[in-house]
């Protein structure tokens, strides 16, 4: 065959299809219709489709293109035919790619985002939520916590004084306090909350912040379950291959004191690398024995973390001040 | 604390890498901010000769030289330099080496002649600022040799987080101990590179002060200062220091001073011990006071600064005025210079609080402050003073003359018990005995057996090996947390129930996500406050000292915000804590949640082009479905505002008729384009903040839980019967309320009245003024029987009856 000839066929074919399609009869149902039209053009569109190929290469390209032409054009009239049919049945035609009518979606905060999480995984391993208020007494947050006093210690916190021998709580550990004095062990509970510094407003620091806290407290807890625990924990948050190593650190009240490590993908193009997720350690016997419970007898684990910091990593924000900003653009992000 | 790699290996000699150390310290002693490696950029730098050397022929400036590099080919190469000497060798930068800056050196023609390469001065390898000439290399290494062979700044530092509970890794020694006891290896207690030998002049020794021949001391304040050592040393030239000392200081970030300077920075970055040199001819008496200052006196310390000194500080005197901050800073006046020959080397043990208070009272925070505020080891003053006076000798010449011994050493500490059942039932894993006995000696304490336990005698530079557990954490941590068992172990669950609040915040923020709303998380201070807002008294920023009395007053700074952004459809809300000042006590807090509505009701839609703005009709519904998701089962109302409230506010918020919240019109500084904002605040209850037991205490109480069984609805069997409807418009005068109607409605509307709802108001044609038409649906069914036409006609007329009569309110003729 030559293009001339393919050409002229091609047109031939749409021609005959759209007099079919034209002279049905209005009533013809659409099925009855479309077998109509398969049984006049499926075995010359089949050959069509066929003679591409007996074509010389350099007419293919406007061959191929007249073919796609013609199956648009049988598509086109079919549509056509199925309109017409609808508008005279009087059923309406209805246009379903315009959008739905939506309602405004409410989003969660991101750093609700990931303390939702942390305390969803807790909750599997047995932990409950305490919370303690943000204005504290200097005894709550500090000397009950083995903070000596008039010590460098101290300075691993900057403080906001409301007066002489109060504060805004520079950490969530005093809920570890008010727990053990107000429930008897076994102790088990997450204390998430806002704690203050003192410090400016930047893009890697705020003066307010949320932590989150975690403590169990019984007969017989050791460091081991410190370690199981916050390692399947690391494991259900990060991934289940991910590895995890604890550190050596140091918090008044924690002894041993650690950190836990865990070994993330920024998304920085850096791979993999150690990233300390949290501090964490042994409940210090002064902290127990100041909560009014016997140290001999009672053992326990402590750990603190920040979620903002999880958050800003996560959502690979990289400026603190857009989490407490409050713009709308950013909140809705979030959107569920 | 920066650490440098080839400093620890003066105290504990190994041939382990940076990498190696540093990572062993992170997995057992210390955190590891950072390995810095020093002089890498140098590292395909060459040491060359220069053979020959001739003017360029076609500049003043320049020199064509013939250089070997040690390649076996003497190359040419172009030199600016004034300084090059045929001979002489010179570090050299073949062709293809990248320069500090990031030059890379290339074979060129310069006016013509042909350079192979570059010899380089001290500031084009980044190794100071001297840039007079090229750097002459002092050394016999072959041409070709690697330049770091020949200059001493191949090394690596550590940058080690230091907790304030370690104050003995403060120096390269105290790593070294560290290093030595995770790694093996012995500790050296003085460095390889001081040759000279101690002195074994004896020391004069006197508990209050002591007089030698040469000086004296005198101890006014032992409770401030316990130990005064110091050295006479007489003969010694001031004048630069020789390389391998400055070497050392800068692989630690510190400029070399002088000789005895760099001694005294030495040993304290070495020993962690600060060390001060008088001239001891510039000390009036030849005489050391440590006493409290005198009323008026004062000093100019070594940074030039003339500081008044409070009276009664305890300072460190000569015998007419105070030469120096006991602990923090020497003074100008007696400072080592260049014409100084004889010194007083003071090496002294000052308390902790006490140079903390000074440094406070001074704001002068120095290497030596921060060591005696964390604790500097108290049992070895006298050897570190020798080894100081020895290493000053060997620098910068001179001879020992006397050593003068003031105070006391430190008392022996009590013993500590450790058991080895404790610490296996505390780290849940049993630790071999002589596991713990060999841990605990590489860090130098002494360790005995007594019967069941180990008794352990911790070493004068461990202040904090107090009690069993910190005994317990040194063996833990030696043995590695990584090698502890990690199996999830059988536990209890706890008693302490999810706080109420906890429970009440996730319902009500469920409700608000659900409602279209977005969580915000501001900042919580408030830049106004009064009387009745407690105020942060040391605030850093001066802008906003104050905790904030209401969540509402933060969103809507926070919807200026958005506002000032073009953004003006806002659906906010925040839970949050509020504080009210009360006198001798914390401030009560209440957690509060605070939601705010302005602009489209809904995002705009092809069938609505235009949605309407929130009103305050949203914002009541929202309050009732806040307070019924924070009190379930709870009677939630919206009252509304009396005569002489605040005109922001709608209605007030009660729950089982305690007033919980309210629903405000919220003023914004606002632009014209911004529709009108509403504003709901709930207390979701208050956060106790009284202690609940005296310290050691405790109050333990059974825990109040919430039930499911208080909250539960009664089922109503559903209606078997038709309801009767009619639909009733009344006009009421001004001055009556939708809400009297409706009471009068229900009253007059007899037990079978089901529903009455007020479904439409109106003003204008037909309408009397003063009046307005509102109507409602009444909705009445009989339980068992279809209610007659005739029995409705009659409530409805006996309802207009008594609607006429009681509020005179008829009915709007249609």
């Amino acid at each position: 065959m030559i293009l001339s000839d393919y050409l002229a066929q091609a047109e031939a074919l749409a021609r005959d299809c759209r007099a079919l399609l034209d002279g049905l009869d209005p009533d013809t149902r659409l099925d009855v219709a479309k077998g109509q039209l398969n049984a006049l053009k499926d075995d010359r569109l089949n050959a069509l489709q066929g003679a591409l190929r007996a074509l010389p290469p350099e007419d293919r390209r406007a061959a191929g293109t007249a073919f796609n032409t013609l199956k648009t054009t049988i598509q086109d009239a079919l549509d056509a035919f199925a309109a017409r049919l609808a508008a005279a049945s009087g059923t309406e035609h209805v246009d379903l790619t315009m959008p739905a009518r939506r309602s405004w979606r409410g989003a969660v905060h991101p750093v609700t985002l990931v303390i939702d999480e942390i305390c969803e995984i807790f909750r599997e391993l047995g932990f409950t939520v305490a919370l303690g208020p943000e204005a504290e007494t200097e005894w709550y947050n500090f000397g009950a916590l083995n903070f000596p006093a008039d010590h460098p210690a101290m300075e691993l916190h900057d403080t906001l004084y409301l007066g002489q021998d109060t504060l805004l709580r520079t950490h969530t550990s005093p809920v570890q306090v008010r727990t053990m004095q107000r429930n008897a062990p076994p102790i088990r509970v997450l204390a998430p909350g806002q704690v203050y510094r003192r410090d400016f407003f930047d893009a890697t620091h705020a003066p307010a912040f949320m932590q989150l806290e975690g403590l169990a407290i019984d007969e017989g807890v050791s460091f081991v379950d410190l370690k199981a625990t916050l390692a399947e924990f690391a494991r259900r948050f990060y991934g289940a291959t991910r590895r995890v190593r604890f550190g050596p650190s140091y918090f008044p009240f924690v002894e041993p004191g650690a950190q836990m490590d865990v070994e993330v993908d920024l998304g920085d193009g850096k791979g993999l690398r150690w990233v300390e997720i949290l501090g964490c350690g042994m409940v210090h016997p002064n902290v127990i024995e100041a909560a009014g419970l016997d140290s001999e007898r009672y053992t326990g684990w402590a750990f603190g973390m920040g979620p903002a910091r999880i958050a800003m990593s996560r959502y690979g924000i990289n400026d603190i001040r857009v989490l407490y900003d409050s713009d709308v653009r950013f909140l809705e992000q979030f959107a569920r | 604390m920066i650490v440098s790699h080839e400093w620890l290996k003066q105290f504990v000699p190994h041939t382990r890498s940076a990498d190696e150390v540093g990572e062993a310290l992170s997995r057992h002693c210390v955190t590891l901010d950072g390995i810095e490696s020093l002089g890498a950029h140098l590292r395909d730098f060459v040491v060359a000769q220069v053979v020959e050397a001739g003017r360029h022929p076609n500049s003043d400036r320049l020199w064509v030289t013939k250089v070997d590099d040690g390649s076996g080919t003497l190359l040419d190469v172009v030199c600016g330099a004034p300084n090059v000497v045929t001979g002489n060798k010179y570090p050299f930068a073949r062709t293809g080496t990248v320069m500090p800056g990031g030059l890379k050196i290339e074979k060129r023609k310069i006016r013509g002649e042909t350079s192979n390469g570059m010899l380089c001065s001290a500031r084009e390898l980044g190794l100071g600022e001297e840039h007079d000439g090229i750097l002459t290399l002092d050394t016999t290494a072959a041409p070709g040799t690697p330049l770091l062979e020949v200059l001493q700044v191949a090394d690596a530092r550590l940058d080690l987080d230091v907790l304030p509970n370690r104050p003995d890794l403060l120096s390269h020694r105290g790593v070294a101990r560290e290093v030595a006891a995770i790694l093996g290896g012995t500790l050296r207690e003085l460095p390889l590179e001081l040759s000279e030998p101690l002195s074994e002049l004896p020391a004069l020794q006197g508990d209050t002060g002591v007089r030698g021949g040469q000086a004296s001391v005198t101890l006014h304040e032992p409770a401030e200062c316990s130990r005064y050592v110091a050295v006479v040393i007489r003969g010694v030239t001031v004048g630069p220091s020789p390389e391998w000392l400055k070497a050392r200081l800068e692989s630690v970030g510190l400029r070399s001073i002088s000789n005895v300077v760099d001694v005294t920075n030495y040993v304290l970055h070495g020993f962690g011990q600060p060390v001060h040199a008088f001239d001891l001819a510039r000390l009036a008496g030849r005489s050391i006071h440590v006493r409290r200052t005198r009323e008026g006196e004062s000093l100019v310390t070594l940074d030039g600064v003339a500081r008044a000194l409070p009276a009664g500080t305890t300072v460190i005197c000569d015998e007419e005025r105070p030469v120096a901050l006991a602990g923090v800073m020497g003074g100008l006046d007696s400072e080592v210079t260049d014409a100084t020959m004889e010194l007083l080397l003071e090496v002294a043990h000052f308390d902790a609080r006490f140079v903390r208070r000074v440094r406070k009272a001074m704001g002068l925070n120095t290497d030596a402050s921060y060591r005696f505020e964390r604790g500097v080891d108290a049992g070895d003053t006298l050897r570190v003073a020798r080894a100081a006076a020895a290493l000053i000798v060997q620098v910068a010449g001179g001879e020992v003359v006397e050593v003068l011994d003031a105070g006391a050493p430190p008392a022996a500490r009590p013993a500590v018990m450790l058991r080895p059942a404790r610490l296996a039932r505390l780290l849940g894993a049993p630790i071999p005995d002589a596991v713990i006995a060999q841990h605990l000696r590489a860090l130098g304490c002494e360790v005995t057996a007594a019967g069941e336990a180990w008794q352990v005698l911790a070493p004068s530079w461990r202040h904090d090996l107090l009690l069993e557990v910190d005994l317990i954490e040194e063996v833990a941590r030696l043995v590695g947390f990584d090698a502890l068992p990690d199996e999830l172990r059988a536990f209890r669950p706890g008693t302490a129930p999810d706080h109420p609040v906890h429970l009440a915040s996730r319902r009500v923020r469920d409700l608000l996500v659900g409602q279209g709303l977005a969580e915000a998380r501001p900042m919580p201070f408030t830049a106004t406050g009064g009387t009745d807002t407690p105020r942060v008294i040391n605030p850093l920023a001066e802008d906003e000292p104050y905790l904030r009395a209401t969540v509402l007053d933060t969103l809507a700074r926070r919807a200026e915000y958005n506002l000032s952004r073009m953004q003006g459809n806002l659906r906010l809300f925040e839970i949050g804590n509020v504080f009210t000042p009360r006198a001798g006590r914390l401030p009560l807090e209440e957690t509060r949640v605070g939601a705010l509505l302005m602009g489209a009701r809904r995002p705009p839609h092809f069938s609505e082009p235009e949605p309407p703005a929130y009103d305050r009709w949203d914002a009541r519904d929202l309050a009732e479905r806040m307070a019924a998701a924070a009190f379930p089962g709870a009677a939630v109302q919206t009252q509304p505002r009396s005569v002489g409230d605040d005109p922001g506010l709608l209605w007030t918020v009660r729950v089982d008729g305690r007033a919980v919240g309210s629903v405000q019109q919220i003023s914004l500084d606002k632009p014209v384009w911004a529709s009108e904002a509403f504003g709901v605040e709930v207390t979701l209850g208050v956060m106790p903040s009284d202690d609940l037991a005296p310290p050691g205490r405790n109050a333990h109480a059974p825990a109040e839980r919430e039930s499911g069984a208080t909250r539960a609805v009664t089922y109503a069997p559903l209606p078997t019967t038709p309801a009767a409807e009619i639909d009733l418009a009344l006009l009421v005068p001004d001055g009556v309320s939708a809400e009297t109607v409706e009471q009068a409605l229900r009253r007059a509307g007899g037990e079978l009245l089901e529903q009455v709802a007020l479904f439409d108001e109106f003003r204008g044609a037909g309408v009397p003024a003063g009046h307005r038409s509102l109507a409602w649906r009444l909705t009445w069914r009989h339980p068992e029987r279809t209610l007659r036409d005739k029995e409705i006609d009659g409530r409805r007329a006996r309802l207009l009856d008594l609607l006429e009569q009681e509020l005179g309110i008829r009915p709007r003729a249609l």
